[in-house]
């Protein structure tokens, strides 16, 4: 399979994500040009962390309407594999092709630190490598990543069962210490509906290798490796 | 070169009173005719004002600085650059400097810390590395003064909206609070790149009729004459200088970062520099002058943001985000389309000349002409007079016995885990974003943070140290003691030193007492980097740090860069498990003066700094760094502020995952105070598994390093017997929370 890895100006983790694929992951990987149009022999597109634009105005406000994110939203509804972490995410979701909104922290402050996930559903191309249930250790890192979705639509995310991942202490338990920026339902990640697109906040490429502290990370790459090579190209079109 | 139409600029009358309000003496003046055969215009008395300001000119600090060692095995670009290089091997080299922004900060501390982030930045990449880890050096005014909780969140939020902006990480660095810094903070920025060694840029101009081009964001009249500001004590006024401070734009910085370093992968540069302190002047002045050339300017072609600008503001403005560079000539519209990719100007504004003359024109109207030598090796050096202060002998006077025992020594040390400067600054770094990249092995809280270098084995140590009090009582040797730490720290990780850059933070050089604090610091500093193997490749001198008067406490901070060779075999301060012998490195001696405990418990700041012997020092670092090298220690922690009971509850609470309790025995025929809390040097705290510890007492015999077996790694309290017992928790509620706990007690 083929990764592509969009550089906006101002993507500060677009080299992170690439170094983990190619480096430690052994994939076929490359850098798209954020005024370029997007390739068609791309397998799952990866909109990094970072602050595109500067993010002066609302994250992710600006970047969703760079030349190539017409390219992401057709290739999204086209069923292809989208993944969005940290400002990746904010933009997913400026773009509509996820759900919700990404707030200032409810410390107003940015924070870095270690987090524990949860993975909530495993039937995704995104989380199909780890158990129900299970925890991961990941680092978050960022001003706004309070997620917020009105009422209606959180219903409909948990009718869906779009809830990816949250935030829970080492025990597995949501609670308030252990939201990093005051998260709706300690939510940390959502997917559509058609579950192809995956927004979340922690980033695994910086817990992918012992050296780093964790290869925790590794578990949502390694689901997308077996989704595309098990299935094919573009196999997650509703 | 071809003249673009503006409008005529006449030159302000130069008066008397106007060069006075330039920070010009009457002498130099004199001196500025001199050089010139006539009197300066309005915009060259600009020009002079600023490339012969202290910031710009270092007149008062450059025959003392020549006395620092500056050559080393490792050393490819000394002091003079924008920033020091060693070779790190594999064709791979580390380019680092620190910075100070201390005044900018003080009346603006979020853009005043966010653009001092900013510049030190620049100044890497301007060599062609891509910056890594960005360190900090800050100091704050007593926690309880009004002022310092909105200064240290400004300068926090500053220093992350920046560094996390652009993407380059805050790996680690240091803040402390006293209220010699009440009305004076520091704030030092640090940063790290990493080049290719074939692929190292300097700040040059060469080759007449070379076009110079101008990069990056468009030119403001912010920070108009900042680096005149940065030479002046301050008053009640400085809150009117506002307006001089600079406004970041870390977005921008980002995007000239990606174009300067794409473009340095090209044939087509011939030097390259950031146009930072008194802006396109110094920048435009020093290239010409390393390369031994002019430079000829047309200030219309400047891309400004602000209507109306004249040549005099154009000049000495010190707009955030711009560099100048000399490109081969022909090759311009390339550069410019690297540039356009990255939606940045690029424009030619000028030309490298014979005459050595910088040249600035307006419309085709000459503004100013100056030799170049008028501004950099013809600009006046001052050997100040220096005086010992008739005080330092009452201040170095501490009667030991006159200084009263605590009682409960339990009590004491959680006082200590609890107080602002031992405390967790978890509160600062959390809001650093300290993985960006990816490299990032030990992050914030070790004595060193470890950077790995991507596709080797190798990684990079790096700390920042500093310790006003001890120079204050000791110039000298706080100068030692400075390099030493440093040093020690990044024995502690495993790293052997290959250089460091110097931030000096002093008061007025017109004081004679300054002075003599400047030449001891420095003549400490040299004695320390010789004795330990560490060249001075960059660094920065900050006068003038004094408000009304009184200065601040004399504050060298130094920056360290070590390597490891095998990254995997860095150690960290906490202990790792439970039945771990726990092992001092070095020797603790009575001795008191200078120490936070002395400071915090009895409020008091006297006495002489720790005794130093460089050859133990030597001794100790060495035979930790032998002893990791051969894999045999679990953990290594330096003892300094709070002494050998704090350094061993770090080790005990520091650690990312669970606190570990240890027992100790401390039998030592001395003050329980001095044993637990004194800050004698050169000790390390290490544990080892039992079966390593005949390892370990070998190569310390070897290197002649005394070795004293403290007790074991574990149970759930930290036992010190016979001095005192706590649970390891309650040293880590003490200590884990304790920044916060204050600020929130403000809010509520």
């Amino acid at each position: 399979m083929r990764w592509g890895v969009i550089v906006f100006p101002g993507s500060c983790d677009d080299q992170d994500v690439y170094d983990c694929l190619k480096h430690v992951l052994k994939q076929k990987v490359e850098f798209l040009w954020h005024k370029d149009r997007l390739g068609r022999d791309i397998d799952c597109v990866v909109l990094p962390g970072g602050f595109s634009y500067g993010d002066y105005l609302r994250c992710g406000a600006m970047a969703r309407f760079s030349p190539i994110m017409q390219g992401v939203v057709e290739f999204a509804r086209n069923g292809g594999l989208v993944l969005g972490i940290c400002n990746g995410f904010q933009i997913l979701c400026e773009a509509g092709l996820l759900p919700g909104a990404l707030t200032r922290n409810a410390s107003l402050q940015f924070v870095c630190r270690q987090v524990h996930l949860r993975v909530e559903e495993i039937d995704t191309p995104f989380t199909s490598a780890a158990k129900k249930g299970q925890l991961l250790k990941l680092p978050v890192k960022h001003g706004e990543g309070c997620y917020y979705a009105d009422p209606a639509t959180l219903e409909r995310l948990q009718k869906n069962r779009q809830i990816l991942v949250r935030y829970v202490d080492g025990k597995g338990r949501p609670t308030a210490a252990a939201n990093p920026n005051g998260s709706l339902e300690n939510i940390a990640g959502v997917c559509n509906e058609a579950r192809n697109v995956f927004g979340l906040m922690p980033h695994p490429e910086d817990a992918s290798e012992k050296l780093l502290g964790s290869e925790d990370g590794a578990k949502i790459f390694s689901s997308v490796i077996a989704a595309c090579g098990t299935r094919g190209k573009r196999a997650w079109v509703a | 070169m071809g003249r673009v139409a503006a409008k005529p600029f006449s030159q302000p009358a130069v008066t008397l009173a106007l060069i006075a309000a330039h920070g010009l003496t009457e002498e130099e003046h004199r001196k500025i005719v001199h050089l010139l055969g006539r009197e300066p215009n309005y915009t060259e008395l600009g020009v002079f004002s600023v490339m012969w300001s202290e910031h710009c000119s270092y007149k008062s600090s450059r025959v003392h600085l020549k006395l620092l060692p500056t050559e080393g095995k490792a050393v490819i670009q000394g002091p003079g650059e924008n920033a020091g290089i060693v070779d790190i091997g594999d064709g791979l080299c580390a380019a680092f400097k620190m910075e100070s922004h201390n005044h900018p900060s003080f009346i603006e501390p979020y853009q005043g810390a966010a653009t001092g982030v900013g510049g030190i930045l620049r100044d890497i990449f301007t060599m062609g590395a891509r910056p890594i880890a960005s360190l900090n050096s800050l100091r704050f005014g007593s926690f309880d003064h009004p002022r310092t909780r909105y200064l240290l969140g400004g300068v926090v939020a500053g220093i992350g909206g920046y560094g996390n902006c652009i993407g380059v990480p805050t790996v680690g660095g240091e803040v402390f609070f006293d209220e010699s810094y009440n009305a004076n903070i520091l704030v030092n920025a640090f940063t790290l790149g990493i080049a290719e060694k074939r692929r190292i840029f300097k700040g040059t101009a060469k080759g007449a009729g070379n076009p110079v081009m101008y990069v990056g964001a468009k030119t403001g009249r912010d920070g108009i004459h900042g680096a005149t500001m940065a030479s002046e004590a301050f008053s009640e006024e400085s809150e009117k200088r506002r307006p001089t401070v600079q406004v970041g734009d870390p977005f921008t910085e980002k995007l000239l970062l990606e174009a300067c370093l794409e473009l340095m992968k090209k044939n087509w540069l011939v030097g390259i520099q950031d146009m930072g302190a008194a802006g396109l002047t110094s920048s435009s002045v020093e290239m010409a002058a390393r390369g031994g050339a002019g430079i000829e300017l047309e200030l219309s072609r400047v891309p400004l943001r602000e209507t109306g600008m004249t040549p005099y503001e154009i000049l000495l403005s010190e707009s955030q985000e711009r560099m100048l560079l000399v490109a081969k000539k022909g090759q311009e519209n390339q550069v410019k389309k690297i540039f356009e990719r990255w939606d940045l100007d690029a424009v030619v504004v000028g030309k490298v000349t014979k005459d050595r003359t910088f040249r600035a024109f307006f419309g085709g109207a000459e503004v100013a002409a100056i030799p170049v030598a008028a501004l950099t090796s013809e600009a006046p050096v001052y050997h100040r007079p220096a005086e010992r202060p008739a005080t330092q002998d009452e201040l170095q006077r501490l009667e030991l016995e006159k200084v009263p025992q605590p009682e409960d020594l339990g009590v004491v040390l959680k006082q200590l885990l609890d107080s602002p400067n031992i405390a967790s600054k978890e509160w600062v770094f959390r809001q650093y974003d300290h993985l960006v990249r990816s490299n990032t092995v030990v992050g914030p809280g070790g004595d060193a943070a470890v950077i790995r270098i991507k596709g080797s084995h190798k990684a990079l140590a790096v700390t920042v140290d500093g310790n006003g009090r001890y120079c204050f009582l000791d110039p000298y040797v706080g100068g030692i003691l400075t390099v030493a730490e440093s040093a020690r720290n990044l024995a502690c990780v495993g790293a052997r030193p290959l250089g460091l850059t110097d931030c000096l933070n002093f008061g007025s050089p017109e004081r004679p007492e300054v002075m003599w604090q400047f030449s001891q610091v420095i003549q400490g500093m040299r004695d320390g980097c010789a004795a330990l193997g560490v060249p001075v490749v960059s660094g920065n001198v900050s006068f003038y740090n004094e408000t009304d008067g009184v200065p601040i406490y004399p504050t060298p901070t130094v920056g360290m860069v070590g390597l490891l060779s095998k990254v995997q075999r860095h150690v960290t301060p906490w202990f790792k498990s439970a039945g771990d012998l726990i092992v001092l490195l070095g020797r603790t001696r009575e001795e008191l003066g200078g120490s936070e405990y002395l400071k915090l418990v009895h409020g008091s700041v006297k006495g002489t700094p720790p005794w130093i012997d460089l050859r133990l020092e030597r001794a100790v670092q060495e035979s930790c760094l032998k002893a990791i090298e051969k894999g045999i220690l679990r953990s290594a922690h330096d003892v300094s502020d709070g002494g050998l009971a704090v350094a061993l509850a770090e080790c005990c609470i520091g650690g990312p995952e669970k606190s570990l309790g240890a027992r100790i025995e401390l039998r030592e025929m001395m003050r329980p105070d001095a044993l637990l809390f004194g800050e004698s040097q050169s000790r390390i705290v290490v544990s080892v598994k039992e079966k390593d510890l005949g390892r370990l007492r070998d190569i310390a015999a070897k290197e002649g390093a005394p070795l004293q077996i403290l007790g074991e790694v574990g149970g759930p309290r930290l036992a010190i017997q016979p001095l005192l017992q706590l649970p390891v928790e309650e040293l880590r509620a003490a200590w884990a929370g304790a920044l916060e706990r204050r600020l929130r007690r403000d809010e509520g």
